[in-house]
């Protein structure tokens, strides 16, 4: 019955990434067929039932303000929220929630069942359909053929998929999916350049069967920060999360029984990620720490399975057993799905475009795990690109590029595209080099207007935003419109240097000690100002010398991303380079100045001779 | 748009050096070294000096207005007397104002070409710049960092990760197992750099090296001619413009010139063991100038190599040539054999020290050095005044590691990720 329709966009797998792409393409507009093995696990979270941190919330955050599902979704379903470093300043804040896996499902099935222009196929995408080196739509199981301008790749850890629980190891996917051998004989058929990887979850336990008394109880934010910047307050029951420990005897149990671990047995050569390790990593890799911290985090408020998490392991069953009921509360915890270890294929993703599509394959885009990324927030943030891209290729419109100074879903494309993978690639905040600038509290003010400019923001987001910034622009001119000398200044008691140098109250705001209420003493009018407008300019005011700074860091790089080459520039005809140069140069494929400047090696005048070779006028290729 | 400036003349003793400066405060920089601003396109000739009132140098100076310049920025010219001394002086005295800095190698190339004023054709002439560029790289990594600064730029190196480490770990780890306050620690590693930087800055006056000349020592065992040598070398390609002796009776210097670079050469009391007191002190003395010195020339007999330590680009020459029948690698004071071999190798390694590539490249790292001490300093500010807001720290700690990028090569969030996943259990 779909098999007329005529697609623009097809995604394939209903994950983090592929939801969020699905959703995109249809908020620009295009026909849009989102291929899951099963319509029930769209929007599911396999792995620890938390959305956002640091790093992660600021992607939530920007993600929203593109108008993407991934925030509104998590504020619906968040049972406790937290904003990390909440006493530290703006920029390193991180917004957090606990979120109900069923509520998340419910709400993000919603939310792609919204839309007309979506049409859910259930079944097993098992090639690409291509018209010479293009991907022009999919083949399902049946034989049957779906044509469409495009198609984005989204299936997480399909690729060589290889499960492992203590020396047992099988096939697949996440736990219950089928692996899917015939799309990935076509992913080897394109010569993509692949890399292994694993990651690693710990066992389910029944809430039930834990000791609550004795354990220390966190609970969230007593003023909740959401997700969303149309979001107001949660809506979700909130709840606690245990704290518990690991101790001697759970190390011991566990040094007992490392060879029979997957991973210390030799079993698992794929690189895992640093900043998650398992518990046998931990207790070989810091041998002289007692006890490590375990959160105990309830994955719904509807039934009682808790993710322990800072236990993932690849021991036996029986191990896991055994270690679990050594933990302080957990005496008599009931395993209710065993922690496992997966192995898997990714693609190095400096093959691919900053648009998130395959540098050789036109058509086809990828985004997620399968680029070698770790994590919902950096998966759905690529799904947002990949639909985004995908749809403005259907259509025929210019691609959206994300720069490292707009955004963290630029850092992220950028490290992903020039730099590619050492391990599970995790957003943090240290990553972005104008962290200061890129803040999860302005991701509205970064990149709604861009995302109203591309026609992917509704109306009531839309009208939202510009009130704002409305709002916002009055009270920011209002604070720079008098200046006060230093003796105005000393007069209501601020300590300011006697440099003969006039201060704005805008100014003022950036001094560490001076906060909105001292403003009131010279300026009453202020008194009117929204609370949420004061908090705003406080914290844009905060870093404004020092992102005055970087501003021209930012002018250079901007510049030089403007700069674009073409895809079919030919590097290796450049004449007056060395042939390292142009050798590095045809490998990655720059696809503009700012990212030929970021490879190894690259010198000034190289760079200059490249630029010249791009002017308007300049033979496109030497001859 | 920073104002740039580099010696645009082949290094080394020749008629005039030219200095170029390109950008908006290049007029600025003339006023302050010549006391006004000549008419633009017009060669006026002018006394150059130094803040301090010093005379450099006279000069022919040509300023050029925006557009009408090769960069197309507003652009001076000194066309120089052609002596390292005064074209490190003057070099000197533009890297000591606001604004300015020595360019990086294609950077008058690149301002031309983004200003219009070169085409595509000219471009191309910077396949040689290209190949230039790599080569002082090479240079650059194998020789400038030798010694004294390579071994310290490797300790501000590990403090800067280590310092990053501590305080991104308490921003991007806060919700983990991790040490209370690290700030204490960024503290003592801040200042033990910044306290280096400074040692390093005060004590790099590569233009005080060239006007006050390089040292070379003779040493080796009593008795193998090594006075003998220098007074063949002194006497037979040398203009000798004094001869004194030491401080003590056992270090004798002479000045001289060697391919136009002043040199003072060294003799030092022959190196052994003895019980004689004073000339203990003397060996003490020459071990000591000898470790100062900036070459070594080592002069053995028998193969007996002496107990001082042989550094990079020190000479080891076999004595009394004219005993040995040598055929090669020998001097013989006595006879002049192997006199002109051992100067041209002495003058040889001196040039490469003053090459261009190394000159600029010690001014960038003396500009490096004191751009990471003013923000360290302000990292130290921000911890002792405003509580230490982590995210402010880092930004600083950042500007320091970008512009410690030559002298340390680069440390990028990659190494402090290493360092932070190497010392704290993560991952809850």
């Amino acid at each position: 019955m779909f098999h007329v329709k005529q697609f623009d966009v097809i995604v394939i797998g209903g994950g983090h990434a592929g939801a969020e792409a699905a959703h995109a393409a249809a908020r620009i507009g295009v026909q849009t067929a989102l291929i899951t093995h099963s319509q029930s696990s769209i929007g599911v979270m396999s792995c620890n039932p938390a959305i956002g941190g640091l790093g992660k919330g600021h992607l939530v955050r920007e993600i929203d303000s593109l108008d993407g599902v991934m925030g509104r979704v998590a504020d619906e379903a968040g049972i406790q929220f937290r904003l990390l470093n909440r006493r530290k300043g703006p920029a390193v804040q991180g917004p957090r929630a606990q979120a109900d896996r069923k509520i998340y499902l419910k709400a993000m099935q919603r939310e792609i069942g919204r839309f007309e222009n979506i049409t859910i196929i259930e079944g097993e995408a098992c090639d690409l359909r291509m018209s010479g080196r293009r991907a022009s739509g999919v083949v399902l199981a049946d034989g049957s053929e779906i044509p469409a301008k495009a198609v984005i790749l989204t299936t997480g850890t399909f690729l060589r998929g290889v499960v492992h629980i203590g020396d047992v190891s099988y096939p697949g996917g996440r736990m219950g999916d089928g692996p899917s051998v015939k799309l990935a004989e076509r992913i080897d058929s394109l010569e993509l350049p692949l890399g292994r990887l694993k990651t690693g979850t710990p066992p389910r336990l029944d809430g039930g069967t834990i000791d609550w008394s004795g354990l220390e109880m966190q609970p969230g934010d007593d003023e909740a920060a959401m997700f969303s910047f149309l979001s107001d307050s949660p809506t979700a029951r909130q709840i606690s999360c245990g704290i518990t420990h690991t101790n001697e005897k759970t190390h011991s149990i566990i040094r007992d029984n490392l060879e029979r671990s997957a991973m210390y047995g030799g079993r698992i050569d794929g690189i895992g990620p640093r900043y998650c390790p398992s518990i046998e990593d931990k207790i070989v890799r810091f041998a002289d720490k007692t006890s490590h911290q375990i959160f105990l985090e309830p994955e719904s408020l509807s039934d009682s399975v808790i993710y322990p998490n800072g236990i993932s392991t690849s021991l036996p069953g029986d191990v896991q057993v055994d270690y679990v009921q050594s933990i302080k509360g957990l005496e008599s915890a009931k395993i209710l799905q065993p922690g496992y270890a997966i192995e898997y294929d990714y693609v190095d993703p400096r093959a691919l475009k900053s648009t998130l599509s395959v540098k050789d394959v036109p058509g086809l885009y990828l985004a997620g795990q399968i680029n070698g990324t770790t994590g919902y927030e950096e998966a759905a943030a690529q799904g947002l690109v990949a639909g985004l891209n995908a749809s403005l290729e259907a259509l025929g419109r210019d691609p959206v590029i994300f720069s490292r100074s707009d955004s963290y879903i630029g850092v992220m494309l950028d490290d992903l595209t020039t730099r590619g993978v050492a391990e599970p690639y995790r957003m943090f905040t240290s990553r972005a080099e104008f962290r200061l600038s890129l803040r999860a509290d302005n991701a509205d003010q970064r990149l709604t207007g861009l995302g109203i400019g591309l026609g992917c923001v509704s109306e009531r987001r839309k009208t939202a935003f510009e009130n704002k910034m409305d709002r916002l622009e009055k009270a920011r001119s209002h604070l720079e419109e008098r200046s006060y000398t230093t003796r105005q200044l000393e007069g209501i008691g601020l300590k300011v240097s006697r440099d003969g140098s006039k201060r704005t109250c805008y100014q003022l705001l950036s001094f560490p000690d001076v906060d909105f209420e001292d403003l009131l003493l010279l300026e009453p009018g202020l008194e009117d100002l929204a609370a949420d407008i004061r908090e705003q300019l406080e914290r844009d005011a905060l870093y404004a010398n020092y992102i005055e700074r970087q501003n021209r860091d930012v002018q250079m790089i901007k510049r030089d991303e403007a700069r674009k080459i073409p895809d079919d520039f030919d590097f290796m005809s450049l004449q007056g380079l060395s042939n390292e140069l142009k050798f590095k140069l045809s490998q990655s494929r720059p696809s503009n100045i700012g990212q030929a400047g970021r490879i190894d090696g690259m010198t000034p005048a190289a760079i200059t001779l490249l630029a010249a070779r791009l002017k308007p006028g300049a033979k496109k290729t030497a001859s | 748009m920073d104002t740039i400036f580099a010696l645009s003349t082949a290094p080394g003793k020749s008629g005039i050096s030219v200095i170029r400066v390109s950008g908006s405060e290049s007029f600025r920089a003339v006023n302050d070294l010549c006391g006004g601003i000549p008419p633009p396109r017009h060669a006026s000739l002018r006394k150059l000096r130094d803040r301090k009132n010093g005379l450099l140098d006279q000069a022919i100076v040509i300023c050029f207005e925006e557009k009408r310049s090769a960069t197309g920025e507003e652009a001076a010219e000194f066309h120089c007397h052609g002596s390292s001394a005064v074209v490190a002086a003057v070099l000197d005295a533009l890297s000591q104002m606001n604004g300015l800095r020595i360019a990086e190698p294609g950077e008058f190339a690149r301002r031309s070409f983004e200003n219009g004023m070169l085409d595509l054709s000219q471009v191309e002439g910077l396949t040689d710049l290209i190949e230039s560029e790599t080569e002082a790289q090479r240079r650059q990594a194998l020789q400038n960092l030798h010694g004294d600064l390579g071994s310290q730029a490797q300790i501000w190196r590990s403090a800067l990760i280590r310092a990053s480490a501590l305080i991104e770990v308490g921003i991007d780890f806060s919700d983990e197992d991790i040490p209370e306050n690290a700030l204490p620690d960024v503290m003592e590693l801040i200042s033990d750099i910044a306290g280096s930087l400074k040692g390093q800055i005060d004590g790099f006056a590569s233009a005080e090296r060239i006007r006050r000349g390089f040292e070379i020592a003779i040493v080796g065992a009593p008795n193998v001619g090594k006075s003998t040598l220098l007074n063949a070398v002194a006497g037979r390609k040398a203009a000798i413009t004094s001869e004194f002796a030491g401080t003590t009776r056992d270090i004798i210097e002479v000045r001289m010139d060697i391919h136009g670079l002043p040199v003072t050469l060294l003799d030092t009391a022959g190196i052994r063991n003895t019980d004689d007191n004073v000339e203990a002190i003397g060996v003490d003395l020459a071990r000591q100038r000898a470790n100062q010195a900036d070459i070594r020339v080592f002069l053995i007999e028998n193969n007996e190599m002496i107990d001082i330590q042989k550094k990079e680009d020190d000479i080891v020459i076999v004595a009394k040539g004219d005993l040995k029948g040598d055929p090669g690698g020998s001097v013989s004071g006595k006879t002049g054999k192997g006199i002109d071999e051992l100067i041209l190798t002495i003058a040889s390694i001196l040039k490469n020290r003053t090459s261009n590539a190394g000159l600029a490249t010690r001014y960038r790292h003396k500009a490096a050095m004191i751009n990471a001490r003013e923000a360290l300093e302000s990292a130290m500010m921000e911890i002792k005044m405003n509580g230490g807001r982590p995210e402010l720290i880092s930004e600083c700690l950042r500007q320091a590691i970008q512009a410690l990028d030559s002298l340390t090569g680069k440390v990028d969030v990659e190494c402090v990720l290493d360092e932070i996943f190497k010392t704290f259990c993560l991952g809850k």
